[in-house]
């Protein structure tokens, strides 16, 4: 157990009378590709929510890195390692895409040891990215896939260890799902930990070394992306009995 | 960078020095009188700014500030009438703290939420003060101001070098806390609150830190408020034009660098000391609406964003 980055021990979370996620387990290795799928409504989102801090959950615990961090704020997290992507991207509007990379590096991966320094490494983020052309424009003038991309790159500007990226791909065609897909592939080759989650199935099959199924709140299964497919519970709740 | 600040500096001490050498020139009270107003209005339209324009929470509640500053001040002067610069030390740390406690009670409420509650901080405090008789309750007070003060030929002229030095190092805090990883976090959380939290900003503590910087600067502006007009009561001090032009200003400047609420102040302050003198009184606040709207409408970055504007497309022409 002791080789996990990421250790979620039965997480609840309520809002009202309604029980969004019912204690959870997650296990996420270092250096994984782990997926995290399930239908509408499941509590994909709000499992991400409550490990990079945005929630807090009710009950249960999360070890990152051996530390408990089940009560520290959002930010110190991120600090910490643990970096996400949004689903509908979130971009700082007022500054360029090369100052909306700045944040992160500025606050949690070198923590106000500024200069230029941060401006050329958020070049270099940018260039892995292949976005280096778009440097100087404000966010309002990204393309739908340009956003997604610059969630990626800013949450990989926080020199996270762990990665979660919920929904790049959604909306996306298939040339750009395998852009994201090469990157994201690209990164966890560099040593990053992965957590997908996904609803393009081609991506998130082929990506994942292991899967996570959720269900109204509920983990119904875990294995490789083969016994996935086969699992009868997984069937049942994507379509139904 | 550093030669940035030099150059700053170097502004900053020839305006002070500028202004005190007028006092030893002019003699005209009134233009005193009315630059002090307008002065005044930078120091509030800048405190302003740091919460409302660089960390995008909307005060109404300026009038609260200024006037804690002020009384506060009412309230040491009825003691043991301290000089000036005491004032503004107690001041400012008064409505600094009202600033963090607020901050910490009200900073889960977003948006127009925020607004609705600093609001109601200064409908609270005006009536608490009202009632308050040691500082004259509703009737007010009448403070007399030093008879004399070293260097300058009457009190007028020193508050007027007072407020134009205030006016200089707010500037400059704003400046300051713009160009800083401070203002970067800021502006961060200013476009997505959440976003910022997940890319390692502080926010709770940077928006008290604004909260807090914003009302200590409020509560200086307030505190020699009572010696400048002699009488002081609570309908004046609570009066909610300080809530409207302290917004008005910023965004008719533009909101996001240190530049909008100096040049909005001097502007509308200017626009409307002269309305008042030469229209009606009344006129000022009829000024600050129009104009508010227009550049709502047609300039809603300010006069520091249309000029950017203007000079992009000069610039995109000539290439």
């Amino acid at each position: 157990m002791s080789e996990n980055l990421l250790d979620v021990h039965g997480v609840t979370k309520r809002f009202g009378g309604f029980s969004a996620l019912t204690r959870v387990d997650l296990h996420v290795k270092e250096h994984e590709r782990f997926g995290l799928i399930g239908p509408n409504g499941s509590g994909k989102t709000t499992m991400i929510n409550c490990i990079s801090g945005a929630l807090a959950n009710d009950e249960g615990k999360i070890v990152f890195a051996g530390r408990d961090i089940t009560k520290i704020p959002a930010y110190q997290r991120t600090r910490l390692g643990v970096a996400r992507s949004f689903q509908i991207p979130k971009p700082f509007v007022s500054m360029t895409v090369l100052e909306n990379l700045c944040i992160p590096l500025e606050y949690a991966a070198h923590q106000h040891s500024h200069g230029m320094e941060l401006r050329g490494e958020a070049m270099e983020i940018l260039e892995l990215m292949s976005m280096a052309d778009k440097a100087d424009v404000r966010t309002s003038g990204l393309t739908q896939i340009e956003l997604r991309k610059l969630e990626l790159a800013r949450a990989m500007a926080a020199k996270p260890k762990l990665l979660i990226s919920d929904e790049a791909m959604a909306g996306l065609s298939n040339a750009e799902v395998d852009d994201i897909l090469e990157i994201l592939v690209r990164l966890n080759e560099e040593g990053l930990t992965v957590i997908m989650i996904e609803h393009i199935m081609r991506a998130v099959m082929s990506f994942s070394e292991r899967i996570v199924v959720l269900d109204a709140g509920e983990k119904i299964a875990e294995g490789t992306p083969d016994e996935i497919v086969n699992n009868k519970d997984v069937e049942r709740a994507y379509l139904g009995a | 960078m550093n030669k940035e600040r030099k150059i700053f500096l170097i502004v900053a001490a020839v305006l002070i020095v500028g202004s005190f050498l007028i006092t030893t020139h002019m003699e005209n009270r009134f233009y005193y009188k009315a630059a002090y107003v307008v002065l005044q209005y930078v120091v509030l339209a800048t405190a302003w700014n740091i919460l409302g324009g660089y960390t995008g929470y909307v005060n109404f509640g300026t009038a609260a500030f200024f006037a804690m500053g002020a009384y506060t001040a009412v309230a040491l002067i009825k003691t043991w009438k301290p000089p000036l610069y005491v004032l503004l030390v107690t001041g400012g740390l008064v409505s600094g703290l009202l600033g963090l406690g607020i901050g910490y009670l009200t900073l889960r409420l977003r948006g127009v939420f925020f607004s609705i509650a600093t609001l109601a901080l200064a409908v609270v405090l005006q009536m608490i003060v009202s009632n308050w008789d040691y500082v004259g309750g509703g009737a007010g007070t009448a403070v007399l101001k030093p008879r004399s003060v070293p260097m300058f030929s009457n009190y007028d002229e020193f508050l007027f070098f007072v407020m134009a030095a205030l006016a200089v190092v707010s500037v400059a805090i704003a400046w300051l806390i713009e160009k800083s990883w401070i203002g970067r976090g800021m502006a961060a959380i200013r476009d997505n609150e959440e976003a910022a939290e997940c890319m390692g900003v502080p926010i709770l503590k940077l928006k008290l830190f604004a909260t807090t910087v914003s009302g200590a600067l409020m509560g200086i502006a307030g505190a020699p408020f009572s010696y400048f007009v002699v009488y002081i009561e609570p309908t004046s001090a609570f009066h909610l034009d300080y809530a409207v032009n302290s917004l008005a200003m910023p965004m008719i400047g533009g909101t996001t660098t240190w530049l909008g609420p100096l040049v909005g102040a001097v502007l509308v302050g200017t626009a409307q000391q002269i309305a008042t003198v030469t229209l009606s009184s009344e006129m000022n606040l009829l000024i600050v609406g129009s104009l508010l709207v227009g550049f709502v409408v047609f300039a809603p970055d300010g006069l520091v964003g249309l000029f950017g504007k203007v000079r992009a497309r000069f610039a995109g022409k000539e290439a």
